[in-house]
């Protein structure tokens, strides 16, 4: 086999590597992506029921009720809230006042989450549940972050 | 005083860098001996400073020195000595220090080194290191000094997070660092060769063990960081696809193909370029990696907000390194002549195609990983793209490859031959379909994927095997002096061969580890004493719940007793632990390995007094994913201490050349 046609293999396979992931990566980023939004934002797009969102916000105070299984609570970002239900353990920092971030399915009645994230304190707050604060102007500035690593 | 003096050390050793990162190429452009002679000694006399500075900080934790911003804000005097110790990196300042820190021992060992290797390229190679140490120590002062002292200094800390206070994560991050920063190895071997030009076998043989010891670093230290999460988070989950995951298997991807890049460019003097570039690629991931986990910028179970200031610092490292070593590359790579003729189907056109695949599956990662940021600075919109999409992508990319594993290890060099490749395999690939018969008999309604990853694990560890049982107990071996002769053909193959099959078998395992867990069972129920309930074959009862205070904690521990067949034959004890230093609290899972299953019982503190949410898990074979990683770095290990490719082995190489060399091949 000549350079030329050692060449022209090589290119064929990385062409059809490439663009089989190519190909992949498109397919999953269209049906596996998910957006994220605070409380003010479902609010105001006004979004279908059905759309799977992420949210993030503090947990209402007052707004924890369990119901066997299901756990129901308000997300508040201070100006909106959202009713979230869940029917799996909480995380074991989920409390109220404090940030949380939910991923499900919109409804009728607000979000039927699959997944509840909650892994820090109030000096571990998640990113998304800061920005959705800033965004809606109720946060404030505290003391320093640290890290895992 | 001892605090100044680490202090005081860390500005010397920066100085020390700055001076080693130009002496030396001065040396080298003036082909100056001399110069080029400081490199090594700076290099260790740099180490010396970072040690001291090192154990200077880890001095002030031991002792609770609280008029360290750092001590007072991550320790407490109650804390256990050993996270007194292990805490000096559960924290942003101390952790940056110990990347240096490895930094500085791996220069150190490069730098004794200095006997394999041609002068010049040593000297290149040295002062490329002092770049990236310069860069870092840089960064640390500016930005994360740890040697910070407060006026008033208080009587008691902070204390650690409390979720950063266990052995896994003690140990976790030195792993995964000494392979991260093991990789800036690699790198400075690759802007060396192109500063030096000497870019060959001869190269490619000199990087092999430093790529190899950052790989097995690394693999041990994802493996680590997988099995933290699983017991430490509480869910039971091992892979979460998360951004600071992924961080650590990009570099992954991008070493492994560079191992086996560089197998070609030794053996065929072939894919030269390519093979630098993959180099750069891997420590530039590193680097990636670190500013992804440090900066904050995306969000993920282990990263928290963060410093705004310290992302643009490492984002400038980045730029600069990433941007110096490609523009170095752009400019030399065209002076490279072309390597060695080879066939498509051959040993090095399996390499290339695996190169191919896991450098694809590497980008797959690093879109999926960077697409959200990319995203939200363009549209300000904010999306989350998580496991299902990996899935979706790495997924099919990976199995092929695996499933091609073994045939490329029996294919020849230059030209292979397919047909016989796949005969050797003929028993591999019985044993990998009687598994997935026996499993599709036994499981009527097991998913379909788990029972055909499951098969394709076995094929991969029998065929990984198959080239050394080919090799040594070939019909003519058996003919010529039957089974004795083939047991030293066996023995005679270089342990580099065992190091390649333990390393594919490796794999093997974790991929019937990661099928297993689906046959598993899953319970989530709110429990008082007293309550039972089935998971899998065995039955859990919680016969207790007791308040315990521990040295900074209060919890609440469980006593579950597991039963099969009415037996009892073991006992686990999950607990609930608050801290009130912070105000957390943290599950501690119990976790029983029965077989080479586990089970696993996380709990919470439930709603109603005197109960706890409760999550139950019978997880077959789960064990096997990280048993297979730990197979993995083992083979790499042989692989390491193979004599034909020990550090310094070129030099020996060429004094006894001819002489009682050339072991079989």
């Amino acid at each position: 086999m000549t350079r030329k046609k050692k060449r022209a293999t090589l290119i064929i396979a990385a062409m059809a590597v490439l663009g089989t992931a190519l190909g992949l990566v498109l397919y999953a980023l269209r049906d596996n992506i998910v957006f994220f939004y605070g409380p003010s934002e479902i609010v105001a797009k006004d979004l279908p029921p059905g759309t799977r969102v992420r949210i993030g916000g503090l947990v209402k105070k007052g707004s924890v009720v369990h119901e066997g299984q299901d756990v129901r609570f308000d997300v508040t970002d201070g100006k909106h809230e959202i009713a979230v239900t869940y029917d799996g353990a909480l995380p074991d920092l989920f409390r109220e006042g404090q940030g949380v971030v939910a991923e499900g399915v919109l409804a009728a009645g607000g979000l039927d989450a699959s997944e509840v994230l909650a892994k820090h304190d109030e000096r571990y707050m998640p990113k998304e549940v800061v920005d959705a604060l800033k965004k809606s102007g109720r946060w404030q500035e505290n003391a320093d972050m640290g890290s895992s690593q | 005083m001892i605090v100044e003096t680490g202090h005081f050390a860390l500005i010397l050793a920066l100085a020390l860098a700055c001076l080693n990162a130009i002496v030396p190429l001065w040396g080298v452009a003036t082909r100056d001996s001399r110069l080029m002679g400081v490199a090594p000694t700076a290099a260790l006399a740099g180490f010396g400073f970072v040690a001291l500075s090192y154990a200077a900080l880890t001095y002030a934790h031991i002792t609770s020195d609280f008029s360290l911003v750092n001590v007072y804000e991550n320790s407490a005097s109650a804390k256990p000595l050993i996270y007194k110790i292990t805490g000096v990196w559960g924290n942003h300042e101390g952790s940056m220090l110990l990347w240096v820190l490895i930094l500085a021992v791996f220069a150190a060992a490069v730098a004794l080194s200095a006997r394999s290797m041609p002068q010049d390229l040593h000297a290149a190679v040295l002062a490329v290191q002092s770049w990236i140490s310069a860069a870092f120590l840089l960064f640390i002062l500016l930005t994360s000094d740890p040697f910070v002292r407060m006026a008033n200094p208080p009587i008691e800390g902070q204390d650690l997070n409390p979720l950063l206070q266990d052995p896994g994560l003690a140990i976790h991050p030195p792993l995964l660092y000494l392979g991260y920063v093991g990789l800036s190895i690699t790198f400075a071997f690759a802007a060396g060769a192109l500063i030096c030009g000497r870019i060959d076998g001869v190269w490619a043989r000199l990087v092999r063990p430093w790529t190899l010891i950052a790989w097995i670093f690394l693999t041990l230290g994802i493996a680590m960081g997988s099995y933290w999460a699983y017991y430490t988070l509480g869910w039971g989950g091992f892979w979460f696809w998360d951004p600071v995951e992924n961080a650590s298997l990009m570099p992954w991807l991008a070493a492994t193909a560079l191992l086996h890049s560089a197998t070609v460019m030794e053996k065929r003097e072939a894919l030269k370029v390519w093979t630098i570039f993959l180099a750069i690629l891997a420590f530039s991931l590193s680097l990636i990696g670190t500013f992804i986990v440090r900066s904050g910028v995306l969000t993920s179970v282990h990263s928290f907000a963060n410093d705004p200031q310290r992302g643009e610092f490492i984002l400038a490292i980045l730029v600069f390194f990433i941007g110096g070593a490609l523009l170095l590359f752009a400019l030399r790579a065209n002076t490279l002549k072309p390597g060695g003729f080879f066939a498509p189907v051959s040993r090095e056109g399996a390499l290339v195609l695996n190169n191919l695949v896991l450098t694809t599956c590497c980008a797959t990662v690093f879109v999926g990983t960077l697409y959200p940021l990319a995203l939200q600075s363009f549209t300000g919109e904010k999306i989350s793209v998580g496991a299902p999409f990996f899935n979706a992508t790495v997924v099919p990319l990976f199995l092929p490859l695996v499933l091609l594993m073994p045939v490329g290890q029996n294919l020849a060099w230059k030209r292979g031959d397919f047909l016989g490749a796949a005969q050797r395999l003929y028993f591999a690939l019985l044993c990998g379909l009687a598994m997935v018969l026996v499993l599709a008999g036994w499981h009527h309604n097991g998913p379909l994927t788990s029972i055909i990853v499951s098969g394709l694990g076995v094929y991969v560890i029998v065929g990984a095997f198959a080239e050394i049982v080919s090799r040594s107990f070939s019909r003519i071996a058996l003919v010529k002096g039957g089974i004795a002769q083939a047991w030293r053909h066996a023995t005679g193959l270089p342990l580099s061969t065992y190091g390649t099959a333990l390393a594919h078998a490796g794999i093997g395992v974790s991929l019937l580890g990661l099928a297993g867990t689906s046959w598993g069972a899953e319970k989530v129920l709110t429990m008082k004493p007293g309550d039972s309930a089935i998971v899998g074959p065995y039955q859990l009862t919680l016969t207790s719940l007791v308040s315990e205070t521990g040295p900074n904690f209060t919890a609440k521990v469980g006593h579950v007793v597991i039963r099969s067949d009415g037996r009892e034959i073991a006992a686990i004890n999950p607990a609930v632990r608050f801290y009130p230093t912070r105000q957390m609290s943290r599950a501690e899972a119990g976790i029983k390995t029965l077989n080479l299953g586990q089970v696993y019982v996380g709990i919470s503190d439930g709603v109603k007094p005197g109960t706890v949410d409760a999550r139950l898990y019978w997880k077959p074979l789960v064990t096997l994913i990280w048993i297979g990683a730990l197979v993995m770095g083992f083979g790499g290990l042989l692989s390491l201490s193979d004599r034909r490719l020990r550090i310094g082995v070129a030099h020996r190489f060429r004094k006894f050349a001819g002489a009682q060399q050339a072991p079989a091949e």
